[in-house]
This record gives structure tokens, C-alpha cells and sequence, in this order.
């Protein structure tokens, strides 16, 4: 799949996947990288080490400090795919270095998938 | 987005990691939004300083930064803190968050940002030109150097502004274009006028319903810059309103076409229903003044008001550390607080914990403060004007 560089880096891994948009102030707690916003569909699941897929971002524009303090943290995700990520995002995972890519269909991607991201080029295989 | 070779090389890191990220932050922004290019900006204004706001994820970002070097290259300017500065103990603020706002000031001031921390920017120092960019991020600043001043700025995140601020450009689009400042909805003012909270009322009314239009409002005979600040607050943080014309007072309005546009009327009728629906609360347990930071004319007013007069409740004005001092020196600072208020810098009611703070309703003048105190600071809100809310609060014995 062909998107957009948001954010540089190469990395494989394993998705998780909402499709709700996510809130990441009050919605990740940043210590822990678990999902705390309550009747989210990942709710009590980490995003640490994975490659978190999601349609946008939603919420406050604080929550580009809370990926930036995943990051420090150690328990940041390894890469972000969106269908469309908006100032928040793009802004967290830019100020973090987190590889970042949208204009991806989303929806072709499940939670468990192994995928290679190539943010550099914008593209996102299944392995 | 065309790029320079400077810029390019900013870009590949030659100037170092942290310079890197801010501009692949700005030329990120600037592919979101359809930006051509990057244009210098004369001033910025960064939000997100309040520890209220940004937490510890934030105070951790931005000492980060300071530490690897990030310096600022324009004049920037600070949004309101979530407390005084100098006097908080004396306030009743907690000392827990007051050790972490001092981090963030800390933070800032390292990286060589003026930490006058104020939504008025404008009347403390940093006073952009007709036709100047900024990058901006407090909505009413944004509205008023936009509206007013006829600057240009679109409405910045706090890193955002950060970024502009470090690397002294920003994305060229949204309302750095001129295409993009014209009108697109009319409002046929009919009605009196008269107190900053009436201006209040009707911005949060037209903001509500306008949502992030840029409306021409017709029908203002006369207004001061602190009418038209309190009118743009009120838009900015009912709806979104970051530009707004008014016929014959503002600078752009002149030549802006307004035929053919959709338009609403405004009487005394919805400003008094506004005042109703406004009013969530009864007997205030604070009053609050100086949303956004009030001018040296506001702080004289309520001075002269004072005089002689014992207030029965806590009384707060909000404004500059500049304000200040300059009330300071005029005796107004010294009626005030003779009377039992306090001249409170740095801060304000929307960014300062005034819930952990024992206050349950808060008086208000500011219709922008009206619109934010019940969510942001689990307050009922009292909206009246200045005279109304002494008369409310003061022992005339």
C-alpha cells in the first residue's frame, strides 16, 4: 500500500487496529502506553512496540505532548498508519520521531498483522 | 512546497536534531494545509504554558528542548501561565503545581522567550504591523492582531508557534493569503451597545452560531480596542472565529465586497437572552476581571469604581505583568487592593486551577470566560457588566 510520509523511519512489526479515531490526551496514559479512555474499542490494550493504526486523530491539541511523552517513556508505538492524520498527530509523531504514514486504506489492515513500514517512501506491506 | 537550499539542509539535519524536527514539523503542516512555501514572520505568541493545559508530558517536551540548545529567533511572547508568577503563594495557589509551572517558565526563558505571559500581547510589547505575518496561538490574540491590527496569523498549537518561533518562518496558507480573509457572512448590528460584557454577549452570540466564518458586522457606530478585543474573545471561543470585519472601524474592512452574502440581525433582544443564558450561577464567591488581560483603562475603571469601598468577596483583574506595573505606578494597584482586589499577572481564571481553589461561581465580564469557566473549571458563572458585578460585591457602608 502507497501513502504519504508523516514522519521518517523504517520498521516491522505488529498492528493493532481501531477504528475509531483515537484522543491521545486522557485517551493513552503515557506512563504505560495503555489505552484509558473509557469505551474505546482499545481500551485496556498497550500500544507499546506496535504499529498503531487509526483513522485520525480527535481531541485535545495536548495530545501531541502525550506521544512525544510515549516516546520518552519507552512505551511509544513503533509506527503510526492513519487514513488521515491531522495537525495533533503529525505534530506528536514529528516532535517524537515516530514513523508516521497516512493515505493508507485502513481498513485492509487487521490488528495481529505483521507489517513492514517504509515511512520514507510511504509504504505499508503485509509480511 | 518549494523549499530553499537552506531550508533543505535544516531539513537533513545539518543544523542539528531538534532544528530538524521543528522544520519537518512545519513542512508537514505546511503539505497538510497546501502550503507553497515558507514566509518569515515578525513575532510569535506560543500557547500551551499553563500546567493546568500541557502536564507533565509537555513540561517534559519543552525542558528537553531548552536543554539541547533550541533558541528562538523573533521576538515570542508567552500565553498565559497557570498562576502569578511572582505571588502565588499569597493567591492560595497550590505548591505542587507551582514547582512545575516554574519548570515550564524555566524551560521557555532558556530557550530565550520573553516570559511575559499574556493573551495581550499586543498592549505588553510585542505589536505587530498592517499586513505583517505572525505565528500566533491564543484564539483572542490570534482574532484581535488578525481583526484589529490587521496582521496576519493563522491560529497556531503551542508547537507549532514553537517551531515558527525557532526557526523564524511558517507555512505559507490559510489566512496568510489573501484570498482566504474576505467575508463570508454579514451581521446587521441594531442594538445599544455599551459595556465590554455586551460586546462579550454578542461575540459569543455570533460565534456560536458563525461557527469559523469571517463575519462583517454592520451597524457598530463606535467601539474602543477593549470592545473589540472582548467581541473578538467572545467569537474566538464560541466558535472559531479567528478574523472578523467591522464596517468602518477595522482595517481591512474597507475593501472587502459584501454583496450578495448571507447575513444575520442582531437586536437587543438576543443580547439580553445571551446575558440569560450566560448566567449558570448567583452568589459569586470571586470576581474575576480581565478576560482577555485587561488594558490600563480597564484597571483604571475599576479602580476609579473602588475607591473608598470595602469589597465583601475576593475581587481578581488579570492583565500583563506590563499593565501592572503601570497601574502600579498610577495608584491604581493601591485603590484596588485597599479595597480587598487583587491585580493578578501571568494568569488568568481559564488556565489557573481556581477549582482546587475553594471558588464555586465566578463573576464574570468576559464573554469568553463565561463560555469556558463552567467546563474547564467546574464553575457556575455569573455575566454582568463591571458596574453591575462591584455593585454586587461591595460594602458601600
Amino acid at each position: 500500500m502507497k501513502g504519504r510520509m508523516i514522519s521518517p523511519g523504517k520498521v516491522e512489526g505488529e498492528a493493532i487496529v481501531s477504528s475509531e479515531p483515537i484522543g491521545f490526551y486522557g485517551g493513552i496514559d503515557a506512563k504505560t502506553g495503555i489505552v484509558i479512555e473509557k469505551g474505546h474499542e482499545l481500551e485496556g490494550k498497550c500500544v507499546k512496540d506496535k504499529i498503531l493504526v487509526f483513522p485520525y486523530g480527535k481531541g485535545s491539541t495536548v495530545g501531541s505532548y502525550v506521544i512525544y511523552g510515549l516516546k520518552m517513556n519507552g512505551v511509544a508505538p513503533k509506527a503510526i498508519i492513519n487514513k488521515e492524520t491531522e495537525t495533533i498527530v503529525a505534530t506528536g509523531v514529528i516532535l517524537a520521531g515516530i514513523p508516521c504514514v497516512d493515505k493508507i486504506d485502513i481498513e485492509n489492515i487487521k490488528t495481529g498483522d505483521k507489517l513492514r513500514v517504509d515511512a520514507d517512501n510511504g509504504i505499508v506491506e503485509k509480511l | 512546497m518549494y523549499l530553499t537550499k537552506e531550508e533543505e539542509a535544516i531539513l537533513n539535519g545539518e543544523k542539528g536534531e531538534v532544528y530538524e524536527k521543528v522544520f519537518r514539523l512545519l513542512v508537514r503542516l505546511g503539505d497538510i494545509y497546501g502550503a507553497d512555501r515558507m514566509i518569515p514572520v515578525g513575532s510569535v505568541q506560543v500557547a500551551g504554558v499553563s500546567y493546568k493545559s500541557i502536564g507533565d508530558p509537555g513540561r517534559d517536551f519543552l525542558e528537553d528542548f531548552a536543554e539541547k540548545g533550541a533558541k528562538v529567533k523573533v521576538l515570542t511572547f508567552l500565553n498565559p501561565a497557570g498562576m502569578d508568577m511572582e505571588n502565588w503563594r499569597e493567591l492560595g495557589f497550590p505548591a505542587d503545581f507551582a514547582k512545575n509551572q516554574i519548570r515550564i517558565m524555566n524551560a521557555f526563558k532558556k530557550m530565550g522567550i520573553v516570559v511575559t505571559a499574556t493573551c495581550t500581547p499586543y498592549l505588553a510589547g510585542n505589536l505587530p504591523r498592517f499586513g505583517e505575518h505572525i505565528a500566533w496561538s491564543e484564539s483572542s490574540a490570534v482574532s484581535f492582531s488578525n481583526s484589529v491590527i490587521g496582521a496576519r496569523t493563522n491560529r497556531e498549537g503551542g508547537p507549532s508557534a514553537l517551531a515558527a518561533a525557532l526557526c523564524g518562518v511558517t507555512p505559507n496558507y490559510g489566512l496568510h493569503l489573501d484570498e482566504n480573509r474576505k467575508p463570508n457572512i454579514v451581521i446587521n448590528v441594531d442594538a445599544d451597545l455599551r459595556s465590554n460584557s455586551d460586546f462579550g454577549a454578542l461575540g459569543y452570540y455570533i460565534g456560536k452560531l458563525v461557527k469559523n466564518k469571517i463575519p462583517y458586522f454592520k451597524g457598530i457606530k463606535n467601539a474602543n480596542t477593549d470592545n473589540l478585543k472582548a467581541l473578538g474573545a467572545a467569537m474566538a471561543a464560541s466558535g472559531a472565529v479567528a478574523l472578523y470585519h467591522v464596517e468602518n472601524l477595522t482595517p481591512e474592512a474597507g475593501f472587502m465586497e459584501t454583496k450578495g452574502l448571507e447575513s444575520i440581525d442582531v437586536t437587543d433582544k438576543e443580547i439580553r437572552e445571551t446575558y440569560e443564558k450566560l448566567n449558570t450561577g448567583e452568589d459569586v464567591d470571586i470576581v474575576i476581571l480581565g478576560c482577555p488581560h485587561a488594558s490600563l483603562r480597564e484597571i483604571a475603571e475599576v479602580a476609579e469604581k473602588l475607591k473608598g469601598k470595602k469589597l465583601v468577596k475576593p475581587l481578581w483583574i488579570c492583565t500583563s505583568k506590563a499593565m501592572k506595573e503601570t497601574a502600579t505606578l498610577m495608584g491604581y494597584r493601591d485603590i484596588i487592593e485597599k479595597a480587598g482586589g487583587k491585580i493578578v499577572s501571568d494568569t488568568c481564571m481559564v488556565v489557573s486551577p481556581i477549582e482546587r481553589m475553594g471558588f464555586k461561581t465566578t463573576g464574570v465580564n468576559s464573554g469568553k470566560a463565561a463560555n469556558y469557566l463552567p467546563g474547564f473549571c467546574k464553575q457556575n458563572v455569573v455575566f454582568n457588566s463591571i458596574d453591575e458585578l462591584i455593585k454586587g460585591v461591595t460594602d458601600e457602608r
